[in-house]
């Protein structure tokens, strides 16, 4: 197997990492919720309860500033967006329909729900995981020709 | 303990109080997302491309993510019975596995391949206002809605 080498970046990654969890502990531990984000948008977008929304809104504006925060203080990182719009346009819907329909994404099953040992986000996890290397897998290593 | 915290007058300060501290977790969330790297598409694409040169980044991220909250759930579960500024835990109650499930994990994971982003980091990302996060954001909410109307379906 062809490792990419990057300590920073790994140290980077668990630091990161690291607050992402401190964040997750703390939603739970002040509001006795789960930090999944696409759990938190859909239901600010499509379960229209006043009463549960202000929550929602500042946790976006709070995910929105964060980024900002840090390039103001430390630069902003490097990112490379892909440039195909089929792929993002594609990707974009079955990951805003794959993750209502399965209840979850990243943060909700991968950082909240297995830290719960839930069945339910273990098994989630374990089929977006697997799905996402099937997907690279195919466009970096398939026959295209 | 304050006592009027039962009266239909203090309703408004849990959601203030709730509505500040998500604030500050999202901030958090937000900032941990961009340090790890995350919300670079490529990095993402690098840890799922198994067979070319493997980018174990990802796996650090999720690590000292569950590193943090899986001791810190535990404790809170076990020392409280309510959380701190709200009347009660709100955590998923199903345990079964359904078809949705995997239908919608299997959807995202080829998604999340196809584009490299995941909902957090597409929109924390939004903030540098780079046209294809844009993008990206706006075929998610659709997606989002397309799984609201089907879910208003019976299965």
């Amino acid at each position: 197997m062809n490792v990419l080498i990057d300590f920073d970046a790994w140290q980077r990654g668990l630091i990161g990492g690291l607050l992402i969890g401190l964040s997750a502990a703390m939603l739970m531990l002040f509001s006795g919720r789960v930090a999944g984000i696409s759990g938190i948008v859909g239901g600010l977008l499509f379960n229209r309860d006043p009463a549960d929304a202000l929550w929602r809104k500042l946790f976006v504006v709070g995910l929105l500033l964060g980024p900002l925060l840090l390039a103001a203080f430390a630069g902003a990182p490097a990112v490379s967006l892909p440039t195909g719009w089929l792929a993002l346009g594609l990707g974009g819907v079955l990951v805003g329909f794959g993750t209502r329909l399965g209840n979850g994404c990243t943060s909700g099953h991968g950082v909240c729900g297995m830290a719960r040992f839930s069945k339910r986000s273990i098994i989630a996890t374990l089929t977006f995981m697997a799905f996402g290397f099937l997907t690279v897998f195919v466009l970096r290593h398939g026959v295209t020709s | 303990m304050n006592a009027s915290i039962e009266t239909p007058a203090a309703v408004p300060n849990v959601a203030l109080r709730n509505g500040l501290a998500a604030l500050v977790v999202g901030l958090l969330f937000g900032l941990g997302l961009s340090y790890s790297g995350m919300t670079d598409p490529a990095r993402v694409q690098g840890f799922l491309d198994l067979a070319g040169r493997w980018d174990p980044t990802l796996a650090f991220v999720m690590g000292g993510a569950l590193l943090v909250n899986i001791p810190a759930y535990w404790l809170t579960r076990r020392t409280r019975t309510q959380p701190l500024f709200d009347t009660r835990f709100t955590l998923p109650t199903r345990h079964d596995l359904d078809g949705r499930l995997l239908l919608g994990a299997a959807c995202f994971g080829i998604g999340w391949g196809l584009s490299g982003f995941c909902p957090g980091p597409a929109l924390a990302s939004l903030s540098s206002g780079a046209l294809p996060v844009l993008g990206f954001c706006a075929a998610m909410v659709a997606g989002m809605a397309l799984a609201a109307f089907v879910q208003k379906t019976p299965a």
